[in-house]
């Protein structure tokens, strides 16, 4: 049975996840920033599933306290099979532009906090020759856009860094998967306009524990964002950059 | 939240709310004080008609406030918050022995709107109300305070929340305790009777049965009452057959809206017949999955767009019994005099076990609950004129199924109103709590 920790893990795509992995079993390990959110997300798991869950808190944008939160999910189970990062914050664009502590502050937890948390964890899983690591990136990674570039940078960011990192870790037998979300009805997107193009967080688990169980390399979710984005980015700048997006 | 319909069971009640806030966090729930308007809980919206509805106002949506915080499967005492489903809820527990005091007639309801509606079943007889098996519950009130709620602890307001249609604030959890079963089945009778008199004969059978319900033909019969089947039960050990099928969540629905009712007399009629005359035997036994027992019309998604456009009206009674019958046979008779097509009506006598709330809808005697397609003023005129035979015969009508009662209906059923109206949390409000006080 895997053993997985999960890392921002109070987020409702990470709960959903959490709840497929543990209804098969599987031996958890959550880490979030509030304690309290914590214990009713591990609680709900340990009575839903009888699973065994263990948790920490962890703010990822504190970087100095990766190594150690890493390492206590390890000799938790003796080991990790996966590691899902699915932290994140979707920052308010028009503030990122006013405000050069708030785009940075973005940068911080999106990016930064997430590449240095996956260098300790590719460290651990290079040694143990085995594993996955899964990142929750985002379809606005795919291309920068006047209305979201801020959050779409830092998941681009992020886009080639697990393109690296995949190539590296690939020979040590380390699957690295990147996750690709289109829109989600999630507290993170309470406050969108909904439409049609909206998943439940339920479906997107789901697809998420089927892509980490496959050992997929990239995956959109649901399906249909992954031509959507081909055409979008197909269309050439001089053109796009005229779009109001 | 996406998809999301904030519209009530019977969809005759208009009352789109001004603003939508979800509720996801019992540890962070939203500072209730700053949010504009009224504010009414909302889960899966299957009250049918407006007692779920704060047209204008603010609706807490709690279906992502839907963990399970304990259960010790020794005891049998469940601890959960208000937005988990009663369906949620027996899939859990059900392999472990356990099973729900009391369930409606359909398993997607939140554990909040179970309290809040003070909710009975086929085993009213046996168990009383939901309310009676909620050991505590924690309830935030619009001014931010947190208050724990029991019989022996804030016993008034706990008294007032339970069948408090939502208004004294937010159920965040509850702790409720649960009825030890011998298995996942339920070993079943299935009676014809032919009239009134025959269906009381049969209600003798709750001295041994713990569930008993009647489903009557609205259209056929002999007498006022109408001919129908008595459905009698009890848990029993043994798997029994899976349920046919499962409906995904209670989001389902019907892919299209019919733009006309499907639920039509002539077809009514035909299916009605089918199914009393399809039971050749005056009497079956057998032992089934408790899923059909239970919930028969879960398993037909959104069953309530079957009527059209038009929609539906549900008419739940209650009126004392005493030796002739009287009050029941007055309401039948009405219904059969006005000649408003009543397709579908469930009988059921409730026992004397007093319920807990303020505003609780079961007390003894027998309770009808009747759909009709809804036809406008014939049919409100129906309804009003049925109002004043119950209230007559000292009953009540069932906030839970209303769209339409008047205040001056509202407060005969219900003398204790003033009493629960001063624990009504002064930024809470509902479509019906307006229309009712006036208020």
């Amino acid at each position: 049975m895997p053993r997985v920790l999960i890392v921002g893990a109070t987020s409702a795509i990470a709960i959903e996840v959490a709840k497929a992995f543990a209804a098969r079993g599987a031996r958890l390990f959550l880490s979030g920033r509030d304690p309290l959110k914590l214990s009713a997300v591990a609680d709900d798991l340990r009575v839903r599933y009888a699973a065994q869950v263990e948790s920490a808190v962890l703010d990822v944008s504190d970087v100095a306290r990766h190594e150690d939160l890493v390492g206590r999910a390890l000799r938790c189970w003796g080991g990790l099979d996966v590691v899902l990062v699915a932290h994140g914050i979707l920052p308010d664009q028009a503030r990122c532009e006013a405000s050069v502590a708030e785009t940075l502050r973005a940068l911080e937890i999106n990016f930064i906090g997430t590449a240095a948390l996956l260098t300790v964890v590719a460290a651990a899983f290079e040694r143990q020759r085995s594993g996955c690591i899964a990142v929750i990136t985002s379809v606005a990674g795919d291309r920068g856009r006047g209305s979201n570039y801020v959050y779409g940078a830092a998941k681009g960011g992020l886009h080639v860094f697990l393109q690296g990192l995949r190539n590296r870790l690939h020979a040590a037998g380390v699957t690295v998967l990147e996750i690709k979300p289109g829109f989600v009805d999630t507290p993170m997107t309470a406050h969108v306009p909904k439409g049609g193009l909206f998943a439940s967080p339920h479906r997107v688990g789901r697809a998420i524990h089927r892509a980490i169980t496959r050992r997929r390399d990239v995956v959109y979710v649901p399906w249909f964002w992954r031509p959507l984005m081909l055409g979008i980015r197909l269309v050439p700048e001089r053109v796009f950059k005229r779009l109001k997006l | 939240m996406a998809g999301r319909e904030y519209r009530s069971w019977g969809h005759t009640a208009a009352g789109a709310p001004a603003a939508v806030v979800p509720v996801v966090w019992r540890s962070d729930p939203p500072a209730l004080a700053g949010l504009s308007g009224t504010l009414l809980p909302f889960a899966y919206g299957r009250s049918y008609g407006d007692s779920c509805l704060n047209a204008g106002g603010t609706l807490l949506d709690v279906t992502p406030l839907n963990r399970f915080m304990a259960f010790d499967d020794h005891t049998g005492v469940l601890q959960c918050e208000a937005g988990v489903t009663l369906a949620e809820i027996l899939e859990l527990v059900v392999p472990r022995g356990w099973f729900l005091p009391v369930v409606p007639g359909t398993k997607w309801v939140s554990l909040g709107g179970a309290i809040a509606n003070d909710i009975h079943g086929k085993n009213h007889h046996r168990a009383g109300t939901f309310g009676a098996h909620v050991t505590r519950f924690e309830l935030l009130r619009s001014s931010g305070e947190r208050v724990c709620c029991s019989p022996a602890e804030n016993a008034p307001l706990f008294r007032a929340t339970i069948g408090g249609l939502g208004l004294t604030g937010l159920i965040l959890w509850a702790e409720i305790r649960l009825a030890r079963i011998p298995g996942p089945a339920i070993a079943m009778d299935r009676i014809r009777f032919g009239g009134l008199d025959e269906f009381f004969q049969l209600c003798a059978s709750d001295r041994d049965f713990e569930y008993t319900v009647a489903w009557l033909d609205g259209l056929g019969g002999r007498d006022a009452l109408g001919r129908g089947i008595f459905m009698r039960g009890n848990h029993a050990a043994g798997a029994g057959p899976r349920p046919p099928t499962k409906a995904a969540s209670p989001d389902a629905r019907l892919p299209l809206d019919p733009p006309f009712a499907l639920v039509r007399r002539p077809a009514m009629s035909a299916f009605n017949a089918v199914y009393y005359r399809g039971q050749l035997k005056p009497r079956i036994s057998r032992t089934v999955a408790y899923e059909p027992f239970f919930f028969p019309l879960d398993a037909i998604p959104g069953w309530n767009r079957l009527y059209g456009p038009g929609g539906l009206v549900q008419y739940q009674c209650v009126v004392p019994d005493d030796v002739g019958h009287r009050p029941i046979r007055d309401v039948r008779a009405e219904v059969r005099r006005s000649r408003e097509a009543c397709y579908l009506a469930v009988l059921k006598v409730f026992g004397a076990a007093p319920s807990p709330g303020l505003l609780s809808f079961p007390r003894p005697g027998v309770t009808l609950a009747m759909d009709f397609a809804y036809r406008g003023e014939r049919t409100l005129r129906l309804l009003d004129r049925l109002d004043a035979v119950v209230a007559a015969a000292g009953g009540a009508v069932y906030p839970a199924k209303d769209a339409r009662m008047s205040g001056a209906s509202f407060r005969r059923f219900f003398p204790r109103w003033e009493s629960f109206a001063g624990h009504v949390d002064p930024k809470f409000s509902s479509s019906f709590w307006r229309r009712v006080t006036g208020g």
